[in-house]
C-alpha cells in the first residue's frame, strides 16, 4: 500500500551518494543515468529493464518477447510487469519518481556485489540485477527485503509498487481497469461493477443462521 | 471586525470525539467552530476506486518504528472509513491493570456506569442487529467454522443503515450510497442546524495562551492545498473559551507537545502509553470442495464461497475468548473482517521457506484471492507504544497524499505477544480444525498494523499513569478536553468506534454541565440529534 513511500529524505541522500560512487565503476550505469527522468522511455533502457526484473521477482510473469531479460520467465501468465509495475513507479501520486533513477542504481550496484561474493559471471551487457538468474534475484531480494537490513524500509517501499499495480492497478481508474482486463485483476478474479461503475451485491448472504451466539450475548447483541 | 477571531469553542477534528461534544456544546447555544486538517467531501465524492489519489485523499497510513496505522483524514473523521462495527466493550475491559498492576480505567467508569451512554450514542448513530440474513458469505463462512470447532459467533452489531446498504464492499472508500453512518450523517450535520461552522483543510498546530480578555486559549492552524496536503497555503487562529481536541490518537498528542512551549509542561503521559487496540490480523485460504461439502455452503449452483470482496467487511465474530475469569492479557475477539487488496502484499504464502511473502507461491496464493478470508484478533495490549519528538508541522511527516512517517515506537512486551499467540493458536484450530481452511499469517511486514489506535494521551485517576482526568480535562490545563481515541484509557478487545462515540457522550454531558465555569453559556443536556 502506500508505505510504498516511505523513503526518508535522509537515507535518499545516503542511497544517492552510494549511487554515484557506483555509476564511476559500473559500465551499464551511463545508460540509468541518461534515462533518469524519463519516464517514457523505452523498455530497454538499462533502468526501466532493472526496475521491471526487480518487479518480476516479486510477482513473476511470462516472457513478452525472445529478448526479454527483464523478466526472467519463472511463470506462465501474467506477472507484475504486464500489470503495470514500472507504470505505478512513475505514478505521480505514487511520489517515488524521483528516486527510481537512484534505487535502480543501487540495485544494480548491490547485484553486482552479489555477484562478486558468490561468484557468478554476469552478462556485462544487461545491469547486473538484470543479469542475475530468477533464483538469485529472489536471493538478493530477501537480503535486501530482511527487516534487520540497514535499507529495508526502502525496498520494501519499492516492493510495494509490484503489489499495488498487480493487485490494485493502482495507477488506473479501477472500473477501466477491471473492464479493460488488467491482467492482475483479472487474475485475482475481482468482480465487476454495474453499469454505471459501482458495486452492489444483492447476494451476498447465505441467509441462514450458522453458529449459535454466545450465551452472555446482551439484548442488543454485545458481550456482557 | 475584531482583530482576533473568537468562538466560545474550537472543536479540533470531526471525527466522533469531536463531532459529539461539538453537537451539543452547539445545541446548548454555545458558538463552535470544528477546524479539521482534512477535506470535506460530498457522498458523490466517495469513489470505488483503488487508484492512489482517490481513497489516499481521506485515509492515511502511517509508517512508525514498530506500528503501522490506518486512519481517516476527512470531515467525519475515521467514521467516514470505518467498517462500522458498533460493539460495547465487555466488562471486564473496565477493569484492567495492564502492565502497571492496579486499574487503569477512572473509578467513575464501569461497564454499567457507560451503558447509558452506549445506549445515547446508538441511539443516534443509530446502531441495527444484523440478523443472520445481513450476515455476508464471509461472515457466514467464519461462523460455521466456529460452529464446527464447537465455538459460539455472533452477528456484528453495525452502524449501517441495512435497507440502504447494497454490500458494495467499499467501506474503506467513504459510503458512496449513505448507508454507513458517519459522523457525515448525524451529529455534524445537527451541529451545523445549530450554527456551528466547520472549516476543511485546516491543520491545527499549536494551542497558546490568548490574548483577547475572556478567552483562555489561542489555536493557530495553517490551510493546507487540497491537492497536495504537504503544501500550507496559510493559516489563521480563533481564540477560544474552551478546546475540545480531538484530532486522532496520532494527531491529538502531537498537537499538545508542540504546545508545551507556549502552555507550559504537558503531563507526562502525554504521547505515551500508545494501544494499537491488540489488533492482529491472520487469514485463511479455504478449500471450496469443504466449504461445501463439510460446512454444507453453497451460494449459488456452481459455487461455495468465492466471496471474500463481497458484502460488508464485517460480519460475524466470536465473544468466546471474552472470559471474563481468564487471565488479563489472554483475553480477546475473533472477527471476520475484509481487507482490500491494497494490504496484499501482507499475507504469507502456503510453502515453507523462504520468501513467505512474494515470489511464485505467493502469486499462486492470489489467485485464490476470492477464497481468503481475514480474522482480526483484538486482545489485551500493554499500551506500550511512545511518541518522539514531534514534526515541525502536523501530525507526522507526510511523504505522498496517504504516506506518511510517525513518531511512535511500538515494541509489545511478552504479554501482548503472548495474547497474539493464543489468538493465532484459536484461529489456526478454527480454520483447520476439519481442514477446511489453511491458516496463514501476514508476515509480510514486521510491524503490528492497527486500524484503532488509542491512549495516547489517556484519562484516569492517577497523574503518573494519565494525561487527562476522569472529565478527559487535561491535567494543569483547564479548558482543554480530550475527547477522541487518544483518551482511551486500553484496548477494548472490541473496535472502538462505538467506546469512543459514547465517551464523548459522556464527556459532552460533563462538559456542559460546567460550561459556565469556563465563561461559556451552554445548556446542558440536549436532546438528541434528530434525523431526517
Amino acid at each position: 500500500m502506500s508505505e510504498s513511500l516511505t523513503i526518508s529524505r535522509r537515507r535518499l541522500l545516503q542511497l544517492a551518494g552510494a549511487a554515484v560512487a557506483a555509476w564511476q565503476v559500473a559500465p551499464w550505469a551511463d545508460k540509468v543515468v541518461a534515462f533518469a527522468g524519463n519516464p517514457s522511455g523505452s523498455t530497454s533502457d538499462a533502468m526501466t529493464t532493472t526496475l521491471e526484473a526487480f518487479a518480476d521477482t516479486l510477482i513473476p510473469g511470462q516472457k513478452r518477447y525472445d529478448a526479454d531479460y527483464a523478466i526472467a520467465g519463472a511463470a506462465r501468465g501474467p506477472g507484475a510487469v504486464q500489470a503495470g509495475a514500472v507504470d505505478l513507479m512513475w505514478f505521480p501520486e505514487a511520489a517515488i519518481g524521483p528516486a527510481l533513477p537512484t534505487l535502480a542504481t543501487m540495485l544494480n550496484s548491490r547485484a553486482a556485489s552479489y555477484a562478486g561474493q558468490h561468484q557468478k559471471m554476469l552478462d556485462p551487457t544487461l545491469p547486473p540485477f538484470v543479469a542475475l538468474s530468477f533464483g538469485d534475484r529472489t536471493r538478493l531480494l530477501l537480503e535486501l527485503l530482511d527487516p534487520a537490513a540497514q535499507d529495508y524500509l526502502v525496498w520494501w517501499a519499492l516492493a510495494a509498487m509490484p503489489f499495488l499495480a498487480f493487485h490494485t492497478a493502482g495507477h488506473l481508474n479501477t472500473v477501466h481497469a477491471v473492464r479493460s482486463g488488467h491482467p492482475g485483476l483479472r487474475w485475482l478474479r475481482f468482480p465487476h461493477p454495474d453499469h454505471d461503475g459501482l458495486w452492489r451485491f444483492p447476494h451476498f448472504s447465505y441467509r441462514r443462521k450458522l453458529a449459535h451466539s454466545h450465551p452472555r450475548t446482551t439484548s442488543n447483541g454485545n458481550p456482557a | 471586525m475584531p482583530i482576533t477571531e473568537t468562538a466560545d469553542v474550537v472543536v479540533i477534528g470531526t471525527g466522533p470525539g469531536g463531532a459529539i461534544p461539538g453537537f451539543h456544546l452547539a445545541a446548548g447555544g454555545a458558538k463552535v467552530v470544528f477546524l479539521e486538517r482534512g477535506p470535506w467531501l460530498k457522498t458523490q465524492e466517495f469513489t470505488h476506486d483503488l487508484q492512489l489519489g482517490t481513497y489516499t485523499k481521506l485515509v492515511d497510513y502511517v509508517q512508525c518504528d514498530g506500528v503501522n496505522v490506518i486512519a481517516g483524514n476527512c470531515v467525519g473523521g475515521s467514521s467516514v472509513i470505518y467498517y462500522a462495527a458498533a460493539l460495547r466493550a465487555p466488562s471486564f475491559v473496565f477493569e484492567r491493570h495492564g502492565l502497571v498492576g492496579r486499574r487503569l480505567w477512572p473509578r467513575s467508569i464501569t461497564r454499567s456506569s457507560m451503558d447509558k451512554w452506549y445506549d445515547r450514542a446508538e441511539e443516534t448513530l443509530p446502531v441495527a442487529e444484523q440478523t443472520w440474513n445481513d450476515v455476508t458469505f464471509a461472515g457466514g463462512v467464519w461462523a460455521s467454522l466456529c460452529h464446527r470447532a464447537g465455538r459460539t459467533c455472533n452477528p456484528v452489531p453495525v452502524a449501517v443503515d441495512l435497507k440502504q446498504c447494497t454490500n458494495c464492499g467499499w467501506m474503506l472508500n467513504g459510503c458512496r450510497f449513505d448507508a454507513k453512518r458517519s459522523m457525515l450523517l448525524n451529529y455534524l450535520p445537527a451541529a451545523l442546524a445549530h450554527n456551528a461552522e466547520i472549516r476543511p483543510l485546516c491543520e491545527v498546530q499549536t494551542i497558546s495562551p490568548a490574548s483577547t480578555s475572556g478567552y483562555r486559549y489561542r489555536v493557530e492552524y495553517s490551510t493546507v492545498n487540497a491537492a497536495d496536503y504537504r503544501q500550507m497555503t496559510g493559516g489563521g487562529s480563533i481564540e477560544a473559551k474552551i478546546v475540545i481536541l480531538a484530532a486522532g490518537t496520532l494527531g491529538t498528542p502531537v498537537i499538545l507537545q508542540r504546545s508545551a512551549q507556549f502552555l507550559g509542561a504537558m503531563p507526562d503521559a502525554v504521547g505515551k502509553h500508545f494501544s494499537p487496540n491488540g489488533d492482529h490480523v491472520t487469514m485463511a485460504v479455504l478449500d471450496e470442495d469443504k466449504v461445501r461439502n463439510v460446512l454444507g455452503l453453497q451460494r449459488d449452483a456452481r459455487t461455495a464461497y468465492e466471496a471474500f470482496p463481497i458484502g460488508k467487511p464485517i460480519s460475524s465474530m466470536t465473544f468466546d475468548y471474552l472470559d471474563e475469569k481468564a487471565p488479563e492479557f489472554d483475553r480477546f475477539s475473533l472477527q471476520q473482517i475484509f481487507f482490500p487488496a491494497i494490504v496484499n502484499v501482507l499475507p504469507e504464502d502456503t510453502q515453507p521457506g523462504a520468501p513467505s511473502w512474494f515470489g511464485l507461491s505467493k502469486r499462486e496464493l492470489t489467485r485464490r484471492w476470492r477464497s481468503w478470508i481475514n480474522v482480526l484478533a483484538m486482545t489485551e495490549d500493554g499500551n506500550e507504544g511512545v511518541f518522539g519528538q514531534p514534526p515541525v508541522s502536523g501530525s507526522f511527516t507526510r511523504l505522498a497524499s496517504a504516506a506518511s512517517l510517525g513518531q511512535i515506537t511500538y515494541r509489545p512486551t511478552r504479554q501482548t505477544l503472548r495474547g497474539w499467540k493464543l489468538a493465532d493458536e484459536r484461529t489456526r484450530h478454527i480454520v483447520e480444525h476439519e481442514g477446511v481452511g489453511r491458516f496463514l499469517e501476514w508476515s509480510g511486514s514486521p510491524n503490528a498494523l492497527t486500524a484503532h489506535p488509542l491512549s495516547s494521551c489517556r484519562i484516569g485517576d492517577d497523574p503518573a499513569l494519565s494525561a487527562c482526568d476522569d472529565r478527559h480535562e487535561l491535567r494543569g490545563h483547564p479548558g482543554i478536553f480530550v475527547t477522541d481515541g487518544a483518551s482511551v484509557p486500553t484496548s477494548l478487545c472490541v473496535n472502538p468506534s462505538l467506546t469512543i462515540a459514547a465517551l464523548a457522550e459522556r464527556a459532552a454531558h460533563l462538559i456542559s454541565r460546567r460550561a459556565a465555569s469556563y465563561g461559556v453559556q451552554a445548556r446542558p443536556d440536549v436532546p438528541a440529534p434528530q434525523l431526517s
